[in-house]
């Protein structure tokens, strides 16, 4: 009997990275969003160092591009 | 697309009930894909199941990798019969059916492995039956799937809430129900490619036993399209039930867990496939909404309802390999007996199906627990 362990543990790290990545870059990308509404005058973000639009804008397009890629890459392993 | 003339008739009972097995791990695992996105309301019901059983049909052309592994792995192809066959796949539609009426998500994988393993036994003896591939490719990764799909989704919720925690909230629901979307639909598709392809291994292996294919040969074309039409049909009826239990039951599910069980179970399923790796989208799924549901606060997870699902796969693959053996037993004795365990089969099939009508779970009432046990005795932490 042999146990692929290789296999297993490959199959891990790469789901464990991708699985979080594309979790965390979602994340980032509505952080970046985010900062085209403005924060509630008194509420918890107001006063707080905020992004400028268009930086947040531009945080979320590159984090989306990054999950598209991923999500590209996942499509093509189903068919290769 | 002509069928060979010398295709016996058991054969012919043998795709089909393939097929009816494939329709029954649809609407069983519909909920691996949908029932976070259901219950957090980022798609409506139907259209969920909609969407589920176009992305399966489609999936199930896009890869043929595990059909190979698995027909030529788990038992001695050259010691069984198309009868063995026949009664395998009716030991796991029978216990497929038994847990759908329970809305526990079991494994349709290893109901069709116990089902085959049993009825090999019965006719061919425990020689027949490769049990260090039994552990390898099914047993370790069924212990291992889970946890790592769970550790994935507690890491990425644990995540996904402390990088918004100062965000939006509109924004950022809105933006995980829309990403939600897609999540869902990958696993869908991955699930059409890995569990379509199980069915499509089952029907060509009797195929090349019965002589109709040369061993090592993939699956033909019609066996391709009859699979992936079965399943999506399966999934697009929906298996409401276990819908309820794993987007309900297990925990209040938020837009930001869902999406992260989702994205797990992908990684893991698309990941572990591409290396030919036979895994139970249902317990990975499974494993993953467990991971969410504690990736918010521990206590957010019905530990009791963990307790009946392990149970349930504990169970699941001795359950239907006894099952597959009486089955294999009862038809061993000719065409009566595939005649009677057939009439059997549907007889209890119509059972179960009379049995569900009495509390239905559908469309409009599946994410409605008012009066379900387990949730009013142990309530989820409310929302933070």
């Amino acid at each position: 009997m042999t146990i692929d362990w290789a296999s297993l543990g490959l199959v891990s790290v790469v789901s464990l990275a991708a699985g979080v990545a594309v979790v965390v870059l979602v994340s980032f990308a509505l952080v970046g969003l985010s900062a085209r509404v403005r924060p509630r005058p008194g509420g918890a973000e107001d006063g707080a160092p905020t992004l400028s639009a268009g930086a947040g804008t531009a945080i979320a397009a590159v984090c989306l591009a990054a999950v598209v890629a991923i999500v590209g890459f996942g499509l093509y392993v189903i068919v290769s | 697309m002509t069928a060979p003339v010398d295709v016996s008739l058991i054969v012919i009972v043998v795709v089909i009930t393939a097929l009816v097995f494939d329709f029954t791990n649809g609407f069983h695992d519909t909920a691996n894909a949908m029932a976070t996105s259901i219950a957090t309301g980022a798609l409506r019901p139907k259209v969920a199941v909609l969407i589920a059983g176009v992305l399966n049909v489609v999936g199930a052309f896009l890869s043929v990798e595990v059909a190979r592994t698995i027909s030529s792995g788990l038992v001695d192809e050259a010691r069984i019969s198309p009868v063995v066959i026949f009664a395998g796949l009716i030991g796991a539609i029978i216990w497929n059916l038994l847990t759908w009426l329970l809305g526990l998500p079991s494994s349709s994988s290893h109901a069709l492995f116990g089902g085959l393993i049993g009825a090999t036994v019965v006719a061919a003896g425990l020689g027949a039956v490769h049990f260090g591939a039994v552990l390898s490719k099914v047993i370790l990764p069924a212990i291992v799937s889970p946890v790592l799909a769970g550790i994935i989704a507690l890491t990425a919720t644990y995540l996904a809430y402390r990088t918004t925690a100062r965000a939006d909230s509109g924004t950022v629901t809105k933006g995980f129900k829309a990403g939600q979307i897609g999540s869902a639909s990958m696993v869908a598709l991955a699930h059409g490619t890995s569990d379509a392809q199980k069915t499509m291994g089952i029907i060509t292996l009797t195929l090349i036993t019965a002589g109709v294919l040369s061993p090592d040969s993939g699956p033909p074309f019609w066996v391709i399209l009859s699979a992936g039409l079965a399943i999506g049909l399966g999934t697009y009826l929906g298996g409401w039930r276990i819908i309820r239990t794993l987007g309900k039951r297990v925990s209040e599910i938020e837009t930001p867990q869902g999406f992260a069980a989702e994205a797990s179970t992908t990684a893991v399923i698309l990941t572990s496939s591409h290396l030919g790796l036979a895994l139970s989208t249902t317990q990975v799924a499974t494993g993953a909404i467990f991971g969410a549901g504690s990736g918010r606060r521990l206590a957010a997870v019905r530990w009791s309802v963990a307790r009946q699902m392990v149970v349930a796969w504990i169970l699941t693959l001795p359950a239907a390999a006894a099952v597959g053996a009486v089955a294999a037993w009862v038809a061993s004795a000719g065409t009566v007996g595939i005649v009677l365990v057939a009439v059997v089969a549907i007889a209890l099939a119509a059972g179960i199906y009379a049995v569900s009508r009495r509390r239905p779970v559908t469309a409009d009432n599946v994410n409605d627990v008012g009066d379900d046990a387990a949730v009013a005795h142990e309530p989820a932490v409310p929302a933070r």
